[in-house]
């Protein structure tokens, strides 16, 4: 049984007995990456209001304090719209950008890419308090409007990198095969090299999407009034106590993102077989 | 068919053209970036040097100097990152090379523990987080009831709390470069290392190990610049005695309306941002870092 321990784990002379203890460490390590979030889940389902685990009285009034709350519903509808609109506007723009400083091979390629990629590096409080100043004088503070468009930016660095590193494995040839058959520049794009590039569109616009659900900072400063995030109100209700609501609200997030990981997971996996 | 040097000179003139058409379908991109990124934080910088009378003056930055308080903000700020991002190190990189080590189909499987929470909203984990470390919390009822200490310790609302909570959200971008450049490795390294009879140890610290310094070095960048101006976790999980720079702009702004002060503090958090950036630039790539964080 223990035989394994005693075969060799790598082209070193290192058995498997002799790293026990890197596997030990490993599962350890993995053990509290993982809990500390799922244990959320059974947490949301305890009637007390303070969370127990494992709940001694199993009920649904977290989620039904949430479902029947016009504010906790209010922002969820402002997260998903906004969410979804983020999307929709940082993917084209992305993909455009993406495309544009792959095929042009301009000299400043490079430093186009890096200022596209800033929002990436800026601390988010200062893009908040900035963005915050420039809508309340323009008048579009707390619309929705403008919640999609400071999410964008923050969307559009994942977007232009997965997509540019997705086309640096792409034989660009192809397209031009297509336009000396006579094919103008943008049907080459559609019909040959956009359905390639599908499944890095697919993540792209998943990771847009989550960007934006998940954003806290810039939404605690631009979203409010008719207008707040969900994010944005369970921070105000975690700087005063643990409401337990907040449990359920998690739990619900947490199958969100579980879902969209299992859908990208999916579109990698045909991506990988189909290479 | 041989261009004449006429054609050959329209057609260099064609091909520039066509290059600036392409360019410029990134045109929405820089333009959304501009309007909604460098206008406001070039403003921000323009306040900072207005004075309260609304002349120009370096008040905002001769304060920031003066008050031991702002100079414990920047301290306690570099404190959390250093150690958010040594204890990241420690704690990743042996399960970045657990990962590399295993067959890929377990391989794949255990990655799933790095990616969800990457995946997971980090206002989610942070709550997690403040549930289970509370005096009531879990932790602390099951250290009891195993007896490892007799009373409620307090390990949230405070440094403590505020550094579990940290490793745990940056841990996933330390790991997933360093484990790119682990799987980037050709196992014929380590292998030709072994049979020229350097011991494990040997063939991993001075074969394997400089390999994955690339990694390492992308993936420490990225957890120290984003601990530098992070601010949801401090902020709930520090419960107000951990204030770093990116929380004191926002008090300064929602308790005392204070644009001057709150913008240059940004400035400088920002200055130091792109410093780190600039000098690790002249060690590797900077797209690659990007290519390595996702």
């Amino acid at each position: 049984m223990f035989a394994w321990l005693k075969k060799p784990a790598c082209e070193t002379q290192i058995t498997h007995g002799q790293r026990l203890w890197l596997y030990v460490l490993a599962v350890i390590i993995m053990v509290l990456l993982v809990t500390p979030t799922l244990i959320v889940i059974p947490m949301s389902f305890s009637d007390s209001q303070y969370l127990e685990f494992p709940p001694r009285v199993w009920s649904l009034r977290w989620y039904e304090h949430y479902v029947t709350s016009p504010e906790w519903m209010l922002a969820t509808w402002t997260s998903l719209k906004a969410a979804f609109l983020t999307m929709l506007v940082a993917t084209p723009v992305g993909v455009l950008a993406a495309y544009g400083l792959h095929a042009s091979q301009v000299r400043f390629v490079r430093a186009t890419f890096l200022f596209l990629i800033t929002p990436m590096m800026v601390p988010l409080v200062l893009v908040a308090i900035g963005v915050f100043y420039v809508y309340a004088q323009i008048g579009i503070l707390y619309t929705l409007f403008g919640l999609v468009l400071a999410h964008s930016i923050l969307a559009l660095p994942l977007v232009v990198i997965v997509i540019g590193s997705a086309l640096k494995s792409y034989d660009m040839s192809q397209e031009n095969a297509a336009r000396s058959l006579g094919a103008p520049r943008w049907k080459a794009f559609v019909t040959i090299t956009l359905p390639q590039i599908r499944f890095a569109v697919v993540t792209a616009a998943l990771l847009a999407f989550l960007t934006s659900f998940d954003e806290v900072v810039v939404a605690m400063f631009v979203s409010g009034g008719d207008n707040p995030t969900l994010t944005r109100n369970m921070f105000n209700a975690l700087r005063d106590q643990i409401d337990p609501t907040i449990a359920a609200i998690s739990t619900i997030m947490i199958c969100v993102t579980t879902f969209m990981m299992v859908l990208a997971q999916i579109f990698g996996q045909q991506r990988a077989q189909k290479d | 068919m041989q261009a004449t040097p006429a054609n050959a000179a329209g057609l260099r003139v064609d091909e520039k053209l066509e290059r600036m058409k392409l360019f410029g379908l990134s045109s929405p991109a820089l333009l959304l970036v501009l309007i909604i990124l460098v206008i406001p934080v070039g403003w921000l910088f323009f306040v900072s040097f207005l004075g309260g009378d609304g002349q120009f003056s370096l008040e905002n930055y001769q304060r920031m100097v003066a008050r031991k308080s702002y100079m414990r903000i920047f301290r306690t700020t570099f404190e959390v990152s250093v150690i958010t991002t040594g204890l990241c190190i420690l704690i990743g990189y042996p399960l970045a090379y657990f990962l590399s080590q295993v067959p890929p189909r377990i391989a794949n499987l255990c990655m799933i523990t790095v990616l969800l929470p990457f995946w997971t909203s980090l206002l989610v984990r942070t709550y997690a987080w403040l549930v289970l470390l509370q005096k009531q919390g879990l932790i602390n009822d099951w250290a009891i009831g195993l007896g490892l200490w007799d009373e409620p310790i307090k390990m949230v609302h405070n440094m403590t709390g505020t550094l579990i909570g940290m490793v745990h959200i940056m841990l996933p971008f330390l790991i997933l470069p360093v484990y790119g450049s682990m799987k980037a490795i050709d196992r014929d390294y380590v292998k030709a290392a072994a049979n020229l009879g350097a011991s494990p140890r040997r063939a991993f610290w001075d074969v394997f190990f400089p390999l994955t310094m690339p990694g390492l070095f992308a993936g420490t960048l990225m957890v120290f610049i984003l601990c530098l101006g992070f601010f949801v976790t401090p902020a709930v999980l520090g419960g107000g005695k951990v204030i770093m720079v990116s929380m004191k702009i926002v008090s300064n702004i929602e308790l005392f309306v204070s644009w001057g002060a709150a913008s240059a503090l940004g400035v400088v958090l920002l200055g130091l941002t792109f410093a780190i950036l600039w000098v690790a630039s002249r060690f590797l790539k900077l797209d690659q870092i990007a290519g390595g964080g996702h």
